[in-house]
């Protein structure tokens, strides 16, 4: 039949649907290369150029005024243990505030208005911009010297932190719990439970590993966190000694790449360089490692 | 029965102390989540508060300014709030393809699932990498390697406005590149999670009626998501409006109004992470209208794609 001749069923290559095809596959698969080309360029500079700056001195040394020595800029110990100190303190104020907050959404008032309202509230909350964070703390906390007199203070520093960290926890602990099964629940009331022990002992051990993946990556999104700081930790060359040193300016690995990164002196900018080179591991193992606890517990997203 | 046998059936009642946790809990739980709304608030009423003496010195001559000059007290924003609507506008225009683009790539059966699966990671953990680290690589590496070729665009197109001074270095065009690498994870992750939700019937239904690969893409299934790539690209606008670390150290932060996007540049944030740990006086007021409207900005942004995911998205069942 002459049909069959013309259209045939086997794949005609130079047919134009099929070029379109093969073409916009070609366009999609170029866009992907570009878009992962950043993050490759990014971490084997970070890598290579950062991990050559790296010995015992840098890690543990003091910072040394810009210009001072031309050879030699010290080290990054007091920006690491300052990074440290500061993710604690914003830890202590936003899990116990972000968990609490989670557990009234999903547990107290799961459709309610005032729940949609606080829903609503941490999406615009997790939309502010860090550094109006960080303009926020300045006004109530460094310019007012609320805080026992100090002004710049890692405290002030690790409160700025934590508005950035809370959003985060609410909203994966609001849905951790919510993946949790209703039967758990009727079960834990069934056997006499109270609704804080069916909560403490039930619930909340069911979601821990989605709840701890969602603080990891709210802590490592903290950890790496410049402009907040840049007004309220402001920067110091020196280790804390004590815990009055708490309520003085404390240094911070980002802060530092910021400071340094800009200085016209070559060994400063080799600091900055092994600075992001600890930061960027510290953060990918954070990232990593939130992941990997994701995938660990009965009720996580992963496996549903 | 005897006493000792019916008490064994007796129901428990809830000792008090046990009432009070409960209702205690409660009340704790009640005021934390609470806090989200006070904080909000608080931001908002105290930039607002600290912003009132320059509202009501300039008004909305500010928006349209741009003088700063804290020697004759003269202010205005419009410089800042130029380069970060037009930065962010420009990054998306150039992180929207690449980023559904890799996002159609890695959802369809083009490849092996592993490979698709290591880009997806890849692009999620470039969110990773802090905008600070993402500064220093752009200063010290990535400006340096594509000065030639803007060099080259500004020889050949210079009578074009946009393109009228030479790149020397910092400027609006690297600040826009490097926002696009920011912005690229959330675009992608975004689009990835809601084509991975357009149910497969869709897709077969298309297939079946004879329809290609990238006409049921296309026609069919990019409709269907287009509610949470929507969202995804305003989430991302309003994170390119508010990123401020990387772009403050590659814009070259000057008030100097300018069509070019080779010249030096302000945005919002960048002004108020140069200059606000060292401003006094009205100069600190000014810089809380700039972020005031940063603000304002980023909140009609946020809400407009909350509102938009919520019309947009269909429902399957």
């Amino acid at each position: 039949m002459n049909y069959t001749s013309q259209k045939s069923l086997t794949y005609n290559p130079s047919l134009t649907r099929n070029i379109g095809n093969k073409s916009l596959t070609i366009i999609s698969a170029l866009f992907a290369i570009i878009s992962v080309l950043p993050l490759i360029l990014v971490i084997s500079y970070v890598l290579i150029k950062g991990g050559s700056y790296i010995n015992f001195d840098t890690l543990i040394l003091e910072p040394e005024p810009p210009g001072d020595d031309l050879l030699s800029a010290g080290g990054i110990g007091p920006a690491i243990t300052g990074t440290i100190i500061m993710g604690v303190i914003a830890s202590i104020i936003s899990i116990p505030i972000g968990v609490g907050g989670g557990i009234y959404l999903a547990e107290y008032s799961k459709s309610g208005k005032f729940a949609k309202f606080i829903r609503f509230g941490s999406n615009v909350l997790a939309g502010v911009p860090s550094i109006i964070a960080g303009v926020f703390i300045y006004a109530i906390i460094v310019s007012t010297k609320i805080l026992f007199g100090s002004m710049f203070s890692g405290i002030a520093g690790g409160i700025s932190l934590s508005i950035l960290m809370l959003p985060t926890i609410i909203k994966t602990t609001d849905e951790a719990l919510k993946l949790v099964p209703n039967d758990m629940r009727r079960a834990a009331f069934g056997v006499g439970a109270s609704k804080f022990t069916m909560i403490t002992n039930i619930t909340l051990p069911a979601a821990f590993s989605s709840i701890s993946t969602g603080v990891l990556l709210a802590l490592a999104r903290a950890a790496g966190e410049t402009a907040p700081l840049i007004f309220t930790a402001l920067f110091s060359r020196y280790y804390i000694t004590s815990f009055d040193d708490l309520f003085y300016e404390m240094g911070s690995l980002s802060v530092l790449i910021y400071n340094f990164a800009l200085e016209p002196y070559e060994a400063q900018n080799q600091l900055a360089w092994a600075a992001s080179f600890i930061l960027v591991i510290v953060l990918l193992t954070l990232n990593i490692l939130s992941r990997w606890i994701g995938t660990l517990g009965a009720f996580s997203k992963n496996k549903v | 029965m005897d006493k000792a046998t019916t008490s064994k059936f007796l129901l428990r009642t809830r000792p008090t102390s046990e009432k009070m946790i409960d209702v205690g809990f409660k009340n704790i739980v009640v005021a934390m989540a609470s806090m989200v709304a006070v904080v909000l608030f608080s931001i908002f009423a105290v930039v607002y508060y600290e912003s009132t003496e320059s509202i009501s010195r300039y008004g909305l001559r500010f928006l349209f300014s741009s003088a700063w000059n804290p020697v004759t007290d003269e202010y205005g924003a419009f410089t800042a709030i130029y380069g970060t609507l037009f930065t962010s506008i420009a990054s998306l225009l150039i992180a929207i393809p690449l980023g559904v683009g890799t996002a159609i790539f890695i959802t369809e059966n083009i490849i092996p699932e592993y490979i698709r699966n290591t880009i997806g990671i890849m692009v999620e953990l470039l969110a990773a990498i802090p905008s600070v680290v993402l500064g220093l690589w752009a200063v010290f590496i990535m400006e340096p390697f594509i000065r030639p070729f803007l060099n080259i665009i500004y020889e050949l197109f210079g009578f074009i406005p946009f393109f009228s001074t030479q790149p020397l270095g910092a400027g609006m065009m690297p600040a826009i590149l490097i926002l696009v690498v920011m912005i690229l994870p959330i675009i992608t992750s975004i689009s990835k999670d809601s084509l991975k939700q357009v149910p497969s019937k869709l897709r077969q239904a298309a297939y079946g009626i004879g329809a290609s690969r990238w006409t049921t893409i296309i026609k069919v299934i990019i409709p269907a998501a287009i509610s949470g790539i929507t969202g995804g690209v305003l989430l991302a606008l309003g994170r390119a409006m508010g990123e401020t670390m990387a772009v403050t150290m590659i814009i070259g932060n000057s008030n100097n109004f300018s069509w070019s996007i080779f010249a030096p540049s302000y945005t919002i944030s960048s002004m108020l992470a140069n200059q606000f740990g060292e401003a006094d006086g009205s100069q600190v007021s000014s810089l809380m209208y700039a972020a005031l409207i940063l603000m304002i900005l980023t909140l009609l942004v946020n809400v407009f794609a909350q509102w938009i995911v919520k019309k947009l998205s269909l429902k399957y069942q």
